[in-house]
């Protein structure tokens, strides 16, 4: 079994209000491990918005999304935050009084006093195509990521996309499938030119087919397919002999596990929280950011902020129970400062 | 005002008044017109405010910029008439448009 990694707090999800918690609870002594199902910092600002504009943090006229995420990190560096990216938090178990057990989908434990939900809109998903019928093939020949290459060696693939993902595992999977076919909606690509040009050059060499245009059906029995029907950018339809099938659509928005967490929500799909503390009905849990509710939510970051500080003031009595917190400010307090790293 | 008429994927047509500047999505969003999520709010980041132009519109309402095409590679059957409702501007050239949302955006 994996090692147990042990910390103050646990903070599910590293967009700027997870990240905002890491200084609040740093100022407070408490260290943070952050997860993020992301493969980068930063959640929506950084995967969705990177280079737009935001005009309402307060003091800050301007900062694009991947601005503010620089500026966040450049602020909590003091307080050595370790980040699990590319990782879901599946679950949480009470394992004390507070006292949690985390786990991973890549069977990470932690052990933590406090969990703070920072999710944000829930986890980045792969987009599902509506395609009629697709359930029973999911996780049995049709894909939405490539964990292990090998799995793939061999296959009619049908790749589905125009994207950095549909074009990169076609160029990987090509040598390694018995066919390939990349299936894409028209004749222009968003993946890197070079990528694109390696690809046509492949198309050329007749290694892989290219088909413009987009699946209407799929056959198969059992989870085992057989074949794509597709409806080409001229209006004919085909179709197309493959077992495996990679859509590769982009992210969604989903909220995924946090709904077994033994968590009340409202509505299926946030947090209620109490506005003293950010506290969820779970003692020890909390929830900070767009994932949570309370009368008079509004999903800005900066509530968030505001969000996370009196968050850490109730989390300080769940990781330190004997000692007394003392409200400092950082503009005075030597002891802030030197925990900044400026006195 | 403009007067912009939204056609569900069930046939139900919504007609609301949207505001010179504003977006299409925009104004889908502020009258709680179905099937328009929206989720990155306007910033041409997802495809989850796909409509399709109702025939004869195509010409007012422009046409998608290589931007707006790379987004709607993310939207599902897509049809030359496709195009994401935040990029859609509304001008009092638009009285009248029709629309008509997809049964499913993501």
């Amino acid at each position: 079994m994996a090692e147990t990694i042990k910390t103050d707090v646990l903070i599910i999800g590293a967009g700027p209000i997870g990240l905002f918690a890491v200084f609040e609870l740093g100022l407070l002594d408490m260290k943070a491990h952050l997860v993020d199902i992301l493969d980068k910092i930063g959640g929506q600002c950084a995967e969705l918005y990177p280079e737009k504009p935001i005009y309402d943090i307060p003091g800050i006229p301007y900062v694009t999304g991947q601005g503010l995420v620089e500026a966040l990190l450049a602020q909590i560096k003091p307080f050595g935050p370790a980040f699990h990216l590319g990782e879901m938090v599946e679950r949480i178990e009470r394992i004390g009084e507070p006292m949690f057990r985390i786990t991973t989908d890549r069977g990470k434990f932690f052990e933590a006093k406090v969990v703070v939900i920072a999710a944000g809109g829930g986890s980045f998903q792969p987009k599902k195509p509506p395609i009629p019928g697709i359930e029973p093939y999911e996780g049995r020949s049709v894909f939405y990521a490539v964990r292990r290459m090998e799995d793939f060696r061999g296959k009619d693939i049908l790749i589905v996309g125009g994207g950095d993902s549909a074009v990169d595992w076609t160029l990987n999977l090509a040598p390694i499938a018995k066919r390939l076919t990349l299936l894409h909606r028209r004749d222009a690509f968003r993946a890197a030119p070079d990528s694109v040009n390696k690809m046509h050059a492949l198309v050329e060499e007749g290694k892989i087919d290219l088909l413009l245009g987009q699946v209407t059906a799929l056959q198969g029995s059992g989870g085992a397919l057989s074949g794509a029907l597709i409806k080409r950018a001229d209006g004919s339809s085909v179709t197309l002999a493959c077992e495996t099938m990679l859509p590769f659509f982009g992210l969604t928005m989903k909220l995924g596990p946090v709904a077994q967490w033994g968590i009340e929500l409202r509505e299926g799909e946030l947090i209620p929280v109490d506005t003293a503390s950010f506290e969820t009905n779970e003692p020890g849990i909390f929830a900070v950011g767009d994932i949570n509710w309370y009368p008079g939510k509004i999903k800005l970051i900066l509530c968030g902020f505001h969000e996370a500080a009196l968050m850490a003031q109730k989390a300080y009595h769940y990781v330190f129970p004997d000692k007394k917190l003392v409200f400092q400010y950082t503009t005075s307090s030597t002891s802030l400062q030197k925990k900044l790293g400026v006195s | 005002m403009v007067k912009i008429t939204y056609i569900d994927s069930g046939g139900t047509a919504r007609t609301v008044e949207g505001e010179v500047g504003s977006t299409v999505m925009e104004t889908a969003i502020k009258n709680s017109v179905p099937e328009i999520e929206a989720e990155c709010g306007g910033a041409c980041a997802c495809s989850t405010c796909h409509v399709y132009v109702e025939e004869g519109w195509k010409e007012k309402t422009g046409e998608p910029s290589p931007m707006e095409e790379d987004m709607l590679d993310f939207a599902f059957e897509v049809k030359p008439n496709s195009r994401l409702s935040c990029q859609i501007k509304v001008s009092e050239d638009l009285e009248g448009l029709v629309v008509r949302t997809p049964e499913r955006q993501a």
